[in-house]
């Protein structure tokens, strides 16, 4: 089962280091992961996307509070957040398919973000079935290049 | 101008510090990179520097100073080489939470990352074997550092931790003496609050007709010896201590049941097989104790422990208490039933007159066993005793008892061939007045024997004992038992003569191989406060029983007794 893991730590040089080693050592693969800095610029917001039955993950999320940079760690329940990701994905066109590419993106409500005369570069986002399922419908038009950002997430405040 | 506003240096600051915390010695080896700190520390009077012959030594020195005093220790050595070498003694002390504070010297902070002269990446390196690295990039940073990774050494479940100074950084002046706020979050160095229900799991105690306690170094390091003493007395509750918590609790007393474990006696697996509910008070279900889903399969499982990551991480419980192991006793104790448990206890006295531990004392070669026992009476089991990794270890760990915390100094999780004569050394220098013996084999002392050099310079009264069957001894019984006596790389065919080797460095020695030879050596070893070598000859094919075989659980033990049934002893 995957699991989303939001993980606050002091933002300086090496934590990043200090955390992804902990995956290794203790071989969790990790599917994704994405940091940024949060409204205190002293602390980063990891995300961290691990497989594993629960009690992998609350092993992982216990061995995480020992580190001194990690000041927490939540599992955020699939259900109860919302996540997003960002990618960038080239794809072939020909001149008998552009219209038919452009209404796609239409229905996704994703953005071309550059456009040669063999080339469409186009930028989704939203969550990893829909990120998934866009691609799929790109795939038959030919993928060049794909850049993903790993997932960030959110707890839902509404209930 | 006040004294807090002047600017110093780095290295001044640093050795400041130590003093100001009250370490009154360190273990270490100079070089290029260290050398503005060392020249600080020439100028200290506090601090007493000992100069090894191999960084490791230094790390196992101060492991064996602080395990044997509870205090903090520390040692030093200069970049690149020098830090790489205290990369075992790291994850040494990591395994068995031994606080450890490791100064090491890096290149200027402009050469870092170039691949200068002794340049290695040593916070990179030991990220995953400290509690706590830092590479300080200012001498403005120094003392947050300095306090952070002191109070992580010796917070919580102690361990390691370990700061990078660059040349530069050694001599940048600065005027930032003290912590304005520290970084890390206070759960890491102050003692938790009690987690768990205290009622219900005393009462899951309180219903136990057979309960046993399994106690492992977290007792020791929580200094709780007294609490698991007066609660084994209270419900008559049986002890057995892993390696780890050797001395934890009296080896003599009437409700010890010794080691448990791959090597443990037979009456303390016996007693894991029949007991109803077992009480792990700060040990972590290690691998040589514990087999998952096996262990104690038909008792109730409760654990103790500071470290919440050891819940339930290779054996699953069924209760659990969070904090301190003394003061969880402390609140849990009045809550259990003053029980007299005649039939258990009694049962247990009955395992250990038919199970004790035995070997063959029919010859005239001297058997390592026999020898402790002899040691231990004539040392009066007031030895700090310190070992190696193999036969002997366990020899050691079987026969010598000890009545006191902190006089049983042994590698127990990371197994370091090497570790004994270093840890000696340092236990020596935290204990003047103990008798200090190394328990080692002929392979296990050749790991750091360089150090013979450091105890003639240091006049310390080391006593280094030495089993030698030219063999290596624990890899040769897995491979005569497991490996159909495939003696693969296991025979020594050379070896130096021990007692040679300590006269060059003007250590006292002798060689036996005869039974009737023994209270006369053991005389020569004890007879003062100096350094001796004694080196026993044992026959090779001398085994370490009772045995669990790896990944097997207790129900697999061979005894002795076994063997000489099979015509395999």
């Amino acid at each position: 089962m995957k699991h989303i893991l939001k993980i606050l730590v002091n933002n300086h040089p090496g934590v990043m280091s200090h955390v992804s080693g902990l995956f290794t050592r203790r071989s969790y693969n990790i599917d994704s992961i994405a940091v940024g800095v949060t409204q205190d610029s002293e602390i980063s917001n990891m995300v961290i996307v691990v497989k594993g039955d629960d009690s992998v993950v609350e092993q992982v999320k216990r061995q995480l509070l020992k580190l001194p940079d990690v000041i927490e760690v939540e599992d955020l329940a699939y259900h109860d957040c919302i996540s997003r990701e960002l990618v960038l994905v080239v794809v072939k066109v020909e001149d008998s398919n552009r219209t038919e590419i452009i209404s796609i993106c239409e229905v996704f409500q994703a953005k071309i973000a550059d456009l040669t005369k063999t080339t469409m570069t186009i930028e989704f986002s939203g969550n990893t079935r829909q990120v998934e399922h866009f691609l799929e419908m790109m795939q038959k038009y030919g993928i060049q290049e794909i850049a993903r950002t790993g997932q960030i997430a959110l707890k839902y405040r509404s209930t | 101008m006040p004294k807090t506003e002047a600017k110093i240096s780095g290295a001044r600051l640093m050795v400041e510090l130590l003093e100001e915390y009250g370490v009154d010695i360190v273990f270490g080896y100079p070089g290029g990179a260290i050398l503005p700190f060392y020249d600080e520390l020439y100028k200290s009077t506090k601090i007493k520097h000992i100069l090894v012959r191999h960084e490791q030594g230094a790390i196992h020195m101060a492991e064996g100073y602080a395990r044997s005093t509870g205090k903090l220790g520390v040692c030093i050595a200069t970049s690149g080489p020098g830090a790489t070498n205290l990369v075992t003694g790291l994850t040494d002390a990591k395994l068995d939470s031994v606080p450890i504070l490791a100064i090491t010297g890096q290149v200027a902070t402009n050469a870092i990352g170039t691949d200068a002269f002794q340049e290695a990446d040593i916070y990179g390196i030991t990220i995953p074997i400290t509690k706590y690295n830092a590479l300080i990039k200012s001498a403005d940073d120094i003392a947050r550092h300095f306090q952070e990774a002191t109070l992580v050494a010796l917070g919580g479940r102690p361990g390691p931790v370990l700061l990078d100074f660059p040349k530069d950084v050694q001599t940048e002046l600065t005027s930032v003496r003290k912590v304005d706020k520290l970084k890390i979050d206070s759960r890491h160095y102050q003692k938790p609050p009690i987690g768990g229900d205290l009622d219900s799991f005393a009462a899951a105690l309180n219903k136990a007709k057979r309960p046993l306690l399994y106690v492992g170094g977290g007792a020791i390091n929580a200094n709780a010896s007294k609490e698991i003493r007066e609660l084994a007395e209270k419900g008559n509750i049986p002890v057995t201590t892993t390696l780890m918590g050797i001395g934890a609790f009296p080896g003599t007393h009437q409700l010890s049941v010794g080691m448990l474990g791959m090597h443990g006696t037979a009456y303390a697996n016996k007693a894991v097989l029949e007991c109803d509910y077992i009480l792990n008070l700060g040990a972590r279900f290690d691998d040589r104790v514990a087999k998952p889903g096996e262990f104690a399969e038909n008792a109730i499982r409760a654990h103790i422990d500071i470290d919440t990551a050891e819940f339930n991480k290779r054996v699953s419980v069924d209760y659990l208490l969070h904090g301190d192991l003394k003061e969880v006793l402390k609140a849990l104790i009045p809550k259990v039933n003053k029980v007299d448990r005649p039939e258990w206890v009694g049962f247990l006295d009955t395992l250990k007159k038919n199970h004790p531990l035995e070997f063959d004392d029919s010859t005239d070669t001297i058997k390592p066993q026999g020898f402790l026992q002899k040691l231990y009476e004539k040392s009066k089991g007031k030895a700090i005793v310190s070992t190696d990794v193999g036969q002997h270890q366990m020899w050691a760990a079987q026969y010598y008892l000890f009545e006191e915390a902190n006089r049983w100094l042994t590698s127990g999780g990371l197994g370091t061939m090497g570790y004994g004569l270093p840890a000696a050394i340092g236990a020596k220098f935290g204990n003047p007045k103990n008798t200090v013996i190394c328990v080692s084999g002929d392979g296990s002392i050749q790991m750091n024997i360089q150090e013979l050099a450091t105890i003639a310079m240091y006049k310390k009264g080391v006593k280094i004992l030495i089993f030698n069957n030219n063999f290596l001894g624990m890899v040769r019984q897995w491979q005569e038992l497991f490996y159909e006596e495939r003696f693969s790389e296991s025979e020594w065919n050379y070896n130096p003569d021990f007692v040679k080797l300590g006269e060059a460095y003007s250590i006292k020695g002798l060689r036996i191989s005869n039974k009737s030879e023994i209270d006369k050596a053991l005389e020569f070893f004890l007879e003062d406060d100096d350094a001796r070598i004694l080196e026993v000859m044992i026959p090779a094919e001398e085994k370490v029983f009772p045995m669990i075989p790896a990944g097997k659980s207790q129900k697999d033990m061979i005894e002795f007794s076994d063997t000489v049934r099979a015509g395999k002893k």
